[in-house]
């Protein structure tokens, strides 16, 4: 169901990586429009980016991230090749990781 | 068109309740699993006590060099990309508010040596409001704001 798409592209100096992250991102506030009951909530919390073993970037996030997560990030020092890790875990404990590479 | 338009009532009314019911967030949110996620910051309804709880601090001073790139009308709150980059160096920590939600912290970003002090995503808004950037630069705050007007129901108006 769910998965990560990455992106990493070297453009000059700088890594540009762009993901793209399947979750529903429920607030916990959303009614069902046939139950009318409230749909419990579901949304990514951390999302840990890697550059080889390096930790990038670590994004904390609440259900006011729209569905279906976009994120972009930029970095100095990457190199064509080199492995980008993109992982997340949600408030379910549900995790998951994707590794790319730099174009 | 008639139908058309109706749709995008739907849409609108759909993501103004799923953001505007937020007030029960921290009643309604399964207080969690993860240690390292501040949730007494992302659950709290104003500005100043998710920024105390997250950076610290809430003294902030708005700055020109943090850039918030966001659109004048977001048609549809449910997905708002939101762009944050300054010029500013050493930053550590880049935060995105939505100060219209019940819950106004949307996310934050902890940024490693290598990052550049940029970040990029989509958000949700109940409802038109100021996105705020908060950047921290060593023990200082600076912020910066953009209005986006978020139309419900309307047909780009």
């Amino acid at each position: 169901m769910s998965d990560i798409k990455v992106r990493a592209k070297l453009e000059g100096n700088e890594t540009v990586v762009k993901c793209l992250m399947n979750h529903p991102m429920e607030t916990g506030l959303r009614k069902d429009s046939k139950t009318n009951e409230l749909v419990p909530a579901h949304f990514i919390q951390e999302v840990v980016c890697k550059w080889k073993d390096q930790v990038v970037l670590t994004a904390a996030w609440s259900g006011g991230v729209s569905k279906n997560p976009y994120l972009s990030f930029k970095f100095i020092g990457g190199a064509v090749g080199d492995p980008v890790e993109v992982s997340w875990k949600d408030n379910k404990g549900e995790s998951q990781t994707e590794t790319s590479q730099i174009a | 068109m008639i139908d058309a338009k109706r749709r995008i009532l739907l849409k609108g009314s759909l993501a103004a309740g799923s953001v505007g019911v937020a007030v029960a967030a921290g009643l309604l949110t399964p207080r969690l699993v993860l240690a390292d996620w501040n949730a007494a910051a992302f659950e709290s309804k104003d500005v100043s006590a998710a920024l105390k709880g997250l950076l610290g601090s809430d003294a902030m001073e708005t700055n020109d060099a943090v850039v918030v790139k966001a659109p004048d009308i977001a048609e549809n709150g449910a997905v708002v990309p939101v762009t944050v980059e300054t010029t500013l160096s050493d930053i550590s920590y880049i935060a995105i508010i939505a100060s219209g939600n019940a819950t106004p912290l949307v996310a934050s970003f902890a940024l490693g040596a290598a990052a550049m002090p940029f970040v990029s995503t989509r958000i949700k808004m109940g409802k038109t409001a100021d996105v705020v950037a908060v950047v921290k630069q060593g023990d200082k705050l600076f912020s910066n704001a953009k209005n986006v007007k978020v139309t419900i129901g309307g047909c780009g108006g």
